[in-house]
């Protein structure tokens, strides 16, 4: 084991060469690009044994992941933002499949307006397409998540595929300093790719992606697919204390950061929540019971997990760096959806406050982070729980204005036919 | 131009085993299971058929397959994606001894012409340009068959479809996939029709001999879609040849070669007047300036191609 200073994408790229991907189906994409990059140099040099096909879109990279998984390799590939949605006929069609491979996506905010800088808006919209959903909040966990990616996903009761999220410029462009296992360390932990019962070869044929006739059909292979997502839970469980046997270095499901006895906690994913992290020790240090709840997991979705770190506290700060529009925070809903309508669960926290916030690389400030804090509390302390806020501040809209000042401006002029 | 040795020099040397089984979703005198039969007792069983997005997506039916190898469903637009992503595992495997020479498989794409001559032109292109070792089989019914053949790049002009009622029919010309795919100069290409199983025999048997992209353009009578009984589809492919509508021809190495000229051409409405899609041409008064129109098509080019 050597302690080296990488990106979060030369980590993705360092995991991909450790894990033995011996095909990469790629095309670029800001803020990806580097990953494909650092493998083809590999490649080049003769340093990687892997064979990487630059295909003419994302929705033909995800089709030959796809493909190529079934036929029996190990497939790694990467996108971002556009590139997955592009993709996303795809990504909701391979996990059919049952073919295991990882792609991770460098999030990064959708368009409109087009933005290069990151939120959580176009991992989510792949939420509910059957691939399992690692979330990185560092660039040591983007090299470990991914090997546990692949580990997770070809559990024999898994067979799904899996996105290892990391978030653009915060997390891909960041350098820090990341633990590279040895490749026989890895090796022992990520055996060769297994096809199991998925291959294609000449004597044994196989059908996939057929059709089915009729609901019934459908609802089996559509539940056998959920039913092998929520198996992954116990599976993460089981690998991620080999992980740590291994390589020293734990993965739960779901990270809890000086929460036991917090009465507040932030519940949020990906990078940001370093900088709640911080944000938790100057408001502890201030004297306040406050902690940090991050699920790694999103797909599938550690409920039970969530609930016992989350049992006995009096509000939990749910920040989200994405924006469904019309409803509010993706994660708030998906939080509120396993504490509550349960009874028997009667110590959940009573107040599930929404924040929305870092969208396209929008920083989240200390303030923000304390005054987030001070606003659950309140409501805990008062009984109400506040609307949904939309953090923006004064500075920001000054800042906006003047903006749509130039832009007014600039209208003016055309319509008065140019200065 | 170098004559090849054929296997198949008349009817009687056609493979007599047919390993597509019956029984099949497809309707009654589908002119693309036609061809897809003959193709597959041409290409044999170690195949992967990497099917697009349309009517032949349902061979494939949970837990039935008329097929004797393998199958890989993708999308409309990207089977040949698909076919990239196969192939390469495919030849990982064989470099790394992990599979045998034997265990290998033919890598087919299977789609219609609305995933050919359009939704998936760019990942055609773009497994051509990589140089992808596949053959490309597409069934062109000249309509969005699986949904009602609605009007797709593939349809010709005066045909009637279901988004193009009007007096005149389709308002547009059908695309010249053949000259879209000889563009990017690929190692086969060439037209095919069910109805001539010997010019099509040959053809397979040259796109099979050689490594590289390998595009089949199968013109298929549609009896649900283009209106006509299902028992006249092979008679309709006759036509179809003999009118010089459906010119077969191949091209190998930059040169484009004509494997049936008719001579004499029948007249193009001999091909029109017995499907119902062409019905308003000739009832209730003749369209003489479209029926003069489309065999001006054809006339133009068989005179551009030095065989007028």
């Amino acid at each position: 084991m050597k302690r080296v200073l990488l990106t979060g994408n030369g980590a993705a790229a360092w995991a991909a060469r450790l894990a033995g991907a011996e095909y990469v189906p790629a095309f670029p994409i800001t803020p990806q690009t580097e990953i494909i990059e650092a493998i083809a140099a590999w490649i080049e040099r003769g340093e990687m044994d892997c064979r990487m096909v630059t295909l003419e879109s994302e929705h033909s990279m995800i089709t030959a992941a796809g493909a190529a998984a079934s036929a029996g390799v190990r497939v790694f590939t990467a996108t971002s933002s556009q590139g997955l949605m592009y993709a996303m006929e795809m990504v909701f069609a391979v996990p059919g499949y049952r073919a295991p491979f990882v792609l991770v996506n460098v999030s990064r905010g959708l368009q409109t307006p087009v933005t290069l800088e990151p939120d959580h808006t176009d991992v989510l919209a792949a939420r509910d397409s059957g691939f399992l959903q690692f979330h990185c909040a560092t660039c040591q966990e983007v090299l470990d998540g991914t090997l546990l990616a692949y580990r997770l996903a070809e559990d024999h009761r898994v067979r799904l595929p899996a996105i290892v999220n990391l978030d653009g410029f915060y997390l891909s462009f960041t350098r820090e300093p990341v633990e590279l296992p040895e490749p026989q360390q890895v090796k022992a932990f990520l055996p060769d790719y297994d096809p199991q019962t998925v291959r294609l070869r000449a004597g044994a044929p196989l059908s996939q992606g057929a059709a089915v006739l009729g609901g019934s059909q459908y609802s089996y292979f559509r539940y056998e697919q959920h039913l092998a997502a929520l198996q992954a839970l116990e599976a993460w469980d089981e690998i991620a204390a080999e992980f740590a046997e291994r390589f020293g270095r734990r993965y739960d499901a779901v990270e809890s950061y000086r929460s036991e006895d917090a009465e507040v906690v932030f519940f949020m994913i990906g990078s940001f929540a370093t900088k709640a992290r911080d944000a938790v020790d100057r408001l502890r240090e201030a004297g306040h019971a406050v902690g940090l709840v991050r699920p790694r997991l999103l797909r599938p979705f550690p409920g039970a997990a969530l609930r016992r770190a989350l049992a006995g506290k009096r509000g939990v700060a749910v920040v989200d760096q994405n924006l469904s529009m019309g409803k509010g925070g993706v994660l708030h809903a998906e939080l509120a959806s396993v504490l509550y309508g349960q009874p028997q669960a009667s110590d959940m926290p009573p107040v599930l406050a929404s924040f929305i916030a870092g969208l396209g690389g929008r920083d989240i400030a200390p303030e923000e982070f304390y005054e987030m804090a001070a606003v659950t509390r309140r409501a805990c302390d008062e009984g109400v729980t506040p609307p949904p806020r939309l953090l923006y501040t004064a500075d920001e809209l000054r800042e906006m204005r003047k903006l749509q000042v130039i832009a007014h401006v600039g209208k003016e002029q055309v319509k008065g036919g140019g200065a | 131009m170098s004559e090849t040795v054929t296997l198949y020099r008349g009817m009687k040397d056609l493979p007599a085993e047919h390993v597509l089984a019956p029984g099949t979703a497809m309707c009654p005198g589908c002119g693309g299971l036609q061809a897809l039969h003959e193709v597959q007792d041409l290409l044999g069983r170690d195949t992967v058929v990497v099917n697009a997005a349309g009517c032949m997506t349902l061979l494939a039916n949970y837990p039935y397959t008329p097929l004797p190898g393998s199958w890989l469903y993708t999308s409309m637009a990207s089977a040949p994606a698909g076919a990239q992503g196969v192939r390469d595992a495919l030849d990982i495997q064989l470099a790394k001894g992990r599979i045998r020479a034997d265990e290998d498989l033919r890598v087919v794409v299977l789609s219609g012409d609305g995933a050919a001559y359009g939704m998936g032109m760019s990942s055609t292109s773009g497994a051509i340009e990589r140089g992808l070792d596949f053959l490309y089989l597409c069934y062109d019914n000249e309509g969005y068959g699986n949904t009602g053949q609605q009007s797709s790049p593939a349809t010709p002009l005066g045909a009637r479809t279901a988004t193009e009622l009007g007096p005149h029919g389709h308002a547009g010309a059908k695309k010249d996939l053949f000259a879209i795919w000889a563009a990017h100069r690929p190692a086969y290409l060439a037209t095919i029709i069910g109805s001539e199983p010997l010019d099509l025999a040959r053809k397979i048997e040259k796109a099979r001999s050689l490594k590289g992209p390998r595009l089949i353009i199968a013109l298929s009578p549609c009896p649900a879609g283009w209106d006509f009984d299902p028992q006249e589809t092979v008679e309709i492919g006759h036509l179809a040849v003999k009118t010089g509508i459906w010119p077969l021809k191949e091209y190998v190495d930059g040169v484009v070669t004509h494997t049936r000229v008719p001579r004499p051409r029948l007249p193009v409405e001999e091909y029109l007047k017995c499907q119902g899609r062409y019905a308003h041409l000739f009832a209730p008064q003749r369209d003489e300036t479209m029926l003069a129109a489309i065999q001006a098509k054809v006339d133009r080019y068989w005179d551009e191609v030095g065989h007028g």
